[in-house]
């Protein structure tokens, strides 16, 4: 028979394996709930089921002499050099930001050629760029 | 020249650290208390070559010694004063010296302000300090040494990143390096007690002044940096959930867990093989930390300019660092027995831990989750912030009841009366809140619950105050002062969270916009020429319908010329009750410019509650001094 002290702490044990149990669980799903997919406009491209209206980004080069800015939105469009896909933004866009240099989306894709940003990323050095960007750009080169 | 003499210096600690480590091990076989002479002369030896090394820097920087290949990318003959010595530390393998530094200064305090403790306790502290800024030195020596020389030598620097121009931002890596690396004594001084012997209530009295001191600064760190990314960024936003951040943020959970241990240790003699697990986590933390941030491993939106090969070393010495603690810990570590009431002060600092460690678990999740799913498929993702905010938010309702709760319990067990007083603070949170929700606009359960818990805890924190003042009880004062900022920055969080407005549109000067309550008039652009950038200021007036109060405010767009670079300054009129907050940039060759208008109640209260926090944990330390 188990004395009082040894159930007692089989039974605690017990609650803090179901508790962290929990935990894990609510966790993992809220995370898989809130990843953020990052495509390319070829990958987009390619893809046969676009997630339009599901967060994502998008990344690649703001294309030269493309940025049209209007009293509501600016747009412009971003390219892998193989691909381009026109992003529509409102709001104000980070330090760094500009023609000819990387960028990275986020928000919906409204079909596969149009995307509705709620945010562009900032990126702390002119020298930077995005390593899912300088990928493609490796890729391409090829 | 600079360069010569500060290679040999470096070369010189290293020798210095061999040599410490060697008597050191000569001087624990002696069965005598004292540390042999020698060891204080070496130690003063490598403070000193330290310190001079990092000033050997610092005069590369202030004279513009181009001969320098770190002077030489990272500062410019024009930049103020200031920046250049800021500079220093503003990159790669300056921060890595100040880093050094840091390791060396508080290897060379521990030596001589612990008297009192035993002797090869202290001695194998040294010897694992020691050996943890070997392994720094060599990195620096092989992969990021800031002496190396370049010829020919160039004329002008490449100028430090405008953005980093900040005066906020020359102050951030210092704060945040002592705190961070300032954990490293603890993490030798871990390993150290468990060989040596020297555990429980004793090791608990040896570290206590350094888990406070770099807690402290760990957290001024922190604020500093969010202050920083809140007028810098031109977001508007404090807080992130970047990778970067959440890399400064893991070891701040562990930290703030080991804080309220060590308690635990010094007073009930318990918990002993906790305390040393956070003590190292700690530091393996800071260090993992560093990895991710300087191998860009981590897609962040904030960044170092990032080389695969110092991930590579830091890897593998951390790696070292984990594998050594470990088998230490499990060779060594005796038995140990918890007896626990459910009423008393020691679990709720127990709750408190779990708390801590199942924040850090999310963080890291949410942080390496990315590389993972990287590795494994291929797929590239990134983690937003809502699972922060899901995950963490609704927890913190309950950490707020607890942290109020926990510190009215005695040690050991306590009496159920003391308790009433609580139940009437309780009520008077609720009716608080009732109030604010009455005569503010409604808002969801969530956020009334956690407004009831935050009142709850800073009303009884003032309450324990005045309490603590009558009965001079100084020890508990630390506590309610950081539990009183903690209660006040989740509250005026909530509020700001609420209650902010935030519209972005487009105009051209001259033109009028009209919002809610709200009437911007952008008045005018002019141009400035200032010592390292041009200027473009615009002029706004914005008109607060409700009472006829005009404030004018000017963004700018700097166009820096070394590097060239455009920014966006906010303009900030922070007030009492709220800060209104305008960015201005022109992207595109039109006459629209893109203005993003907030106004952010009780921003500044804010940073000050945060300050608050930092403060419990400064008198702390000075109180822990005091009593030595």
């Amino acid at each position: 028979m188990l004395t009082k002290k040894v159930k007692n702490r089989i039974l605690f044990l017990f609650f803090i394996f179901l508790i962290s149990l929990a935990a894990i669980i609510f966790v993992l799903k809220s995370l898989n709930k809130n990843i953020l997919y990052f495509s390319t406009p070829t990958e987009i491209k390619q893809r046969e089921d676009i997630p339009t209206g599901k967060a994502m980004r998008v990344g690649g080069m703001v294309k030269e002499n493309s940025i049209i800015i209007n009293k509501k939105n600016i747009q412009f469009i971003v390219t892998d050099f193989q691909n381009e896909i026109l992003i529509n933004y409102s709001g104000t866009v980070p330090n760094l930001f500009a023609e000819g240099k990387g960028v990275v989306a986020e928000g919906r894709l409204k079909d596969k050629t149009f995307f509705i940003a709620d945010r562009i990323l900032a990126k702390h050095d002119e020298k930077y760029m995005p390593p899912e960007i300088k990928k493609i750009l490796e890729n391409n080169a090829k | 020249m600079l360069s010569n003499l500060g290679s040999i210096l470096v070369f010189l600690i290293l020798g210095l650290s061999l040599l410490i480590i060697y008597n050191a091990f000569l001087d624990i076989k002696n069965n005598n208390q004292t540390i042999k002479k020698n060891i204080y002369n070496l130690s003063l030896f490598q403070i000193t070559f330290t310190i001079m090394s990092f000033f050997t820097l610092l005069a590369g920087f202030i004279f513009s010694d181009f001969s320098i290949i770190n002077v030489y990318e990272n500062s410019h003959t024009t930049k103020p004063l200031f920046y250049k010595v800021a500079g220093s530390w503003g990159n790669h393998e300056g921060s890595l010296l100040l880093w050094i530094n840091i390791l060396v200064l508080f290897s060379y305090l521990f030596l001589i302000f612990n008297h009192k403790h035993n002797k090869k306790f202290r001695l194998y502290t040294l010897i694992f300090q020691n050996f943890l800024i070997l392994g720094f030195v060599i990195f620096l020596i092989l992969n990021s040494n800031p002496f190396s020389s370049i010829f020919p030598v160039p004329l002008e620097g490449m100028g430090l990143n405008p953005i980093l121009q900040d005066p906020a931002l020359a102050i951030h890596p210092p704060l945040l390096y002592i705190g961070f690396v300032g954990c490293s004594i603890y993490f030798s001084a871990a390993i150290a007690s468990i060989l040596s012997e020297y555990n429980g209530k004793q090791f608990a009295l040896a570290i206590k002044s350094w888990v406070y001191i770099s807690w402290t600064f760990q957290t001024l760190g922190i604020i500093v940096g969010s202050i920083w990314a809140y007028y810098e960024l031109g977001w508007g936003g404090f807080w992130f959930w970047d990778p970067v951040e959440n890399a400064s943020l893991l070891p701040w959970f562990a930290i703030t867990a080991l804080m309220h241990s060590v308690m635990v240790l010094e007073k009930r003699n318990t918990l002993y093989e906790w305390v040393i697990i956070l003590c190292l986590l700690t530091f393996i933390l800071s260090v993992t930390g560093t990895f991710l941030v300087r191998s860009g491993i981590l897609n962040s939106v904030h960044t170092f300019a990032n080389d695969p090969s110092r991930g590579l070393y830091i890897l593998l010495f951390l790696s070292l660092m984990i594998f050594t603690s470990v088998i230490i810990f499990f060779k060594e570590r005796k038995k140990e027995s918890y007896d626990f009431n459910l009423n008393s002060k020691e679990t709720f600092i127990l709750t408190n831990n779990w708390f801590m460690i199942f924040f850090l678990a999310t963080v890291l999740i949410g942080t390496l989750y990315p590389i993972f799913l990287d590795v494994l498929t291929n797929a590239k993702i990134s983690v937003g912030p809502p699972f922060y905010n899901i995950v963490i938010i609704p927890l913190v309702i309950p950490l707020l009841f607890l942290m109020t709760l926990g510190p009215q319990f005695g040690w050991i067990n306590s009496k159920k009366e003391r308790l009433y007083k609580t139940l009437y603070v309780l009520v008077g949170a609720i009716t608080i809140n009732l109030f604010i929700f009455y005569f503010f606009e409604n808002y969801g359960f969530y956020v009334n619950l956690i407004l009831i818990t935050a009142t709850f805890l800073v009303l009884h924190s003032v309450l324990d105050a005045k309490k603590s003042f009558k009965s001079k009880k100084k020890f508990e004062f630390s506590r309610i002062i950081s539990h009183l900022g903690f209660g006040l920055l989740v509250f005026f969080i909530g509020v700001n969270h609420q209650h902010s407005v935030e519209i972005d549109f487009n105009l051209k000067t001259g033109q009028k916009k009209k919002l809610d309550n709200y009437e911007i008039y952008f008045e005018n652009v002019s141009i400035e020429q200032n010592k390292n950038y041009k200027s473009v200021i615009g002029r706004f007036e914005i008109i607060e319908l409700k009472n006829k109060n005009i404030q004018y405010l000017s963004p700018e767009i700097r166009i820096y010329t070394n590097p060239e670079t455009l920014t966006y300054e906010a303009a900030i009129k922070t007030r009492i009750n709220s800060d209104l907050y305008l960015t201005m940039s022109n992207v595109s060759r039109s006459d629209f410019y893109n203005i993003k208008f907030q106004n952010k109640p009780l921003m500044i209260w804010v940073w000050i509650s945060a300050f608050i926090i930092a403060l419990g944990g400064l008198i702390q330390f000075i109180q822990k001094k005091n009593e030595n």
